[in-house]
């Protein structure tokens, strides 16, 4: 029954395949072709369930397979009518690399060792529960035929959609539009309303009617300057009013919040830290232990940019209409940068360092410890630099004043449970303030010395 | 007419000043020998030269240190080589040096959460977000039979990395290392149970 089903299945392939090909005579040898590997490859897919071989490959070969590439082990669409091909090797033979290959390259297998070898002798791991049904599940998986659609979306696959140029920026450039259409129409109508005055009064001069204008009084502003007292007012009026202004452009001077500097390599905060949920740990990893929160070297990138060589297709487009970013010619960067050959998955040893661009700088005349606000106080990094998680383009979101500091020392009460650390001086300084509660200053968070000496 | 000139000027002049006002670039800083540190810090940009030859370029921030640089603390070499052989040798051999005092289990969930969990999953059932979002696959499950981890081989893991998984030596000193060594073997066997 599933035999015929199949038969059946395989002639409407290749009809569907004739229809697409029908006004392509020329291609015939080529459609021949693909009739061949259409009955080559459902040939190798007997028995196993595709469905359920996808589900083991993920989770069993995903971390050194993948169908179409290179990783840490080969490639492997159509894994077995490639080795009957051209080793002569069946499934048994697979049946038994996959459940134990040490043990084949131990025993002296001639394609078990060379391909051990090819791989600069990196053992793959034995996968002794997998049952015969697994392992032809997962092959018939590795067999299965590119759907077209999904590789390549194309006019006439279902659920198609033609990308969208600018379709994030319509909304601006209507408001735009509609903005100076209005502003065109208030020029007309300004115009018009003088060249009407223009042809009254050309109107009354001729008819000789005497246009009554009024007796030229003092002009105002010389009412003004004669009154002094106003002027006075008035001068005082614009000292102040420029000391507030210059006072104010003074106070920011050294102030850099809202840098936003261009980086290297555009990083997106808001899919690694927000979409992907990675702890800003993670890559910020001296920020536990150091004074400074360190930028993470391009290894700790790596760690999974060895896996993620691309993003996913809504991504890129989202990338593409809403900050004009090719996020997969930003991964290429990292790889330019660490020397990594994605293709034959190691690494040149040429490598092109980033030079990122710092945002946040605190001057040398204050003292900053990162470890001290984020393992001892348990400071959430948020706290002070923002939602980097929703940040496209990293920014600097505190002004990082010391009256901001200070503000927060005054706010924020010590995290004293749990410390032993605390214990007695909690105890001493709620005595002798009076409270429950200690915030960082009664613990002389604003002492000068602690972060100028 | 010509103070409708001047108020063009000074609206020019003023609109010229805020224009200026660029996010891009950082803000002017009011006596820039204070705000610059005397001796070197972390990220400086520097340059030395040593006898007309410059061993220190000026355009590189982050440096890797001398080569043979030991951190100060009781770093002890892993000695164990990044190969099958040695991996097989952590496996056997290697044994966590921390005792039962020195196990600090919040510790360890906490390290493990930041930087094991986001591909091996909370549970360590290989299930991490970036697993189900379907960004890096494969990722197994501790309870793996073919892989039958032990501590000393989680160790040498953690240390080189294995297949795709990089190496995590560079945000993890030893002793974290080992914490959360031990912490895995205790969701390896939570799964088991």
């Amino acid at each position: 029954m599933k035999k015929s089903y199949q038969s059946l299945e395989d002639n409407l392939t290749n009809n569907m395949i004739q229809v697409i090909y029908r006004q392509l005579t020329s291609k015939i040898p080529y459609l021949g072709l693909v009739i061949l590997l259409t009955f080559s490859t459902s040939l190798t897919a007997q028995e196993g369930d595709p469905k359920n071989g996808k589900t083991l490959f993920n989770t069993n070969c995903a971390a050194c397979h993948q169908l179409d590439k290179k990783m840490t082990g080969p490639a492997l669409r159509n894994v077995e009518a490639r080795l009957a091909d051209e080793q002569g090797l069946d499934r048994e033979w697979l049946n038994k690399w996959i459940r134990n290959s040490a043990g084949m390259v131990k025993s002296g297998d001639a394609y078990a060792n060379q391909i051990f070898n090819e791989y600069n002798g990196t053992a793959m791991t034995a996968f002794p529960q997998l049952s015969d049904q697994d392992i032809s599940d997962v092959l018939a998986y590795t067999a299965e035929k590119i759907d077209p659609c999904k590789a390549n979306p194309q006019p006439g696959c279902p659920g198609y959609e033609p990308p969208t140029v600018n379709g994030g920026d319509s909304g601006g450039i209507s408001n735009k539009l509609i903005l100076g259409a209005l502003a065109i129409l208030f020029a007309l109508l300004a115009i018009a309303l003088v060249l009407v005055r223009q042809t009254l009064n050309r109107f009354a001069e001729e008819k000789g009617i005497e246009v009554v204008t009024k007796d030229k009084s003092l002009p105002i502003w010389k009412a003004f300057v004669q009154n002094q007292f106003l002027v006075l007012v008035t001068t005082i009026f614009f000292l102040l009013a420029s000391a507030y202004f210059v006072y104010g452009y003074l106070s920011q001077i050294g102030v850099d919040q809202g840098y936003q500097p261009v980086q290297p390599i555009h990083f997106s905060h808001k899919i690694h830290a927000g979409d992907n949920g990675v702890d800003c740990k993670y890559c910020h990893s001296s920020a536990r232990v150091s004074k400074t929160s360190g930028i993470p070297s391009l290894n700790v990138c790596m760690n999974c940019h060895k896996s993620i060589y691309q993003v996913a297709d809504a991504t890129q487009q989202e990338g593409l209409n809403e900050y004009s970013v090719d996020y997969n010619a930003e991964i290429q960067k990292l790889y330019t940068a660490v020397g990594w050959d994605d293709a034959e998955q190691k690494y040149t040893g040429k490598t092109k360092p980033v030079k990122w661009v710092r945002v946040h700088n605190l001057p040398d005349f204050a003292y900053f410890n990162h470890s001290q606000h984020v393992e001892v106080a348990g400071v959430q990094c948020q706290t002070c630099h923002g939602p980097v998680e929703e940040m496209e383009v990293m920014y600097q979101h505190a002004p990082l004043t010391m009256g901001w500091c200070i503000n927060c020392h005054r706010e924020t009460n010590v995290k004293v449970e749990d410390n032993a650390y605390y214990t007695k001086i909690h105890e001493q300084l709620s005595k002798k303030y009076g409270v429950d509660k200690l915030t960082a200053a009664q613990m002389g968070g604003l002492e000068c010395g602690k972060c100028h000496y | 007419m010509k103070s409708l000139f001047k108020t063009i000027v000074v609206l020019m002049v003023f609109a010229s000043v805020v224009a200026c006002k660029k996010d891009t670039r950082p803000n002017y800083q009011f006596m820039p020998n204070m705000y610059e540190s005397v001796g070197y810090e972390t990220y400086q940009e520097v340059s030395i030269v040593v006898d007309g030859k410059e061993i220190l370029s000026n355009d590189m921030e982050a440096q890797l240190p001398a080569e043979g640089s030991i951190p100060r603390g009781d770093h002890m070499p892993f000695e164990i080589e990044n190969t099958t052989e040695g991996y097989e040798l952590a496996k056997t051999t290697l044994v966590s040096p921390l005792d039962s005092m020195k196990i600090d289990t919040p510790k360890g969930k906490e390290l493990y959460e930041i930087y094991c969990g986001i591909c091996h999953g909370n549970k360590g059932k290989g299930q991490g977000k970036l697993v189900k979002r379907e960004k890096i696959l494969g990722v197994p499950s501790y309870d793996d039979a073919g892989r039958a981890i032990t501590s000393g081989s989680i160790y040498h893991t953690i240390y080189y990395g294995k297949n795709a998984m990089g190496s995590y030596a560079n945000q993890l000193n030893e002793e974290e290392r080992w914490q959360v060594v031990d912490y895995v073997l205790k969701l390896k066997a939570d799964i088991e149970k």
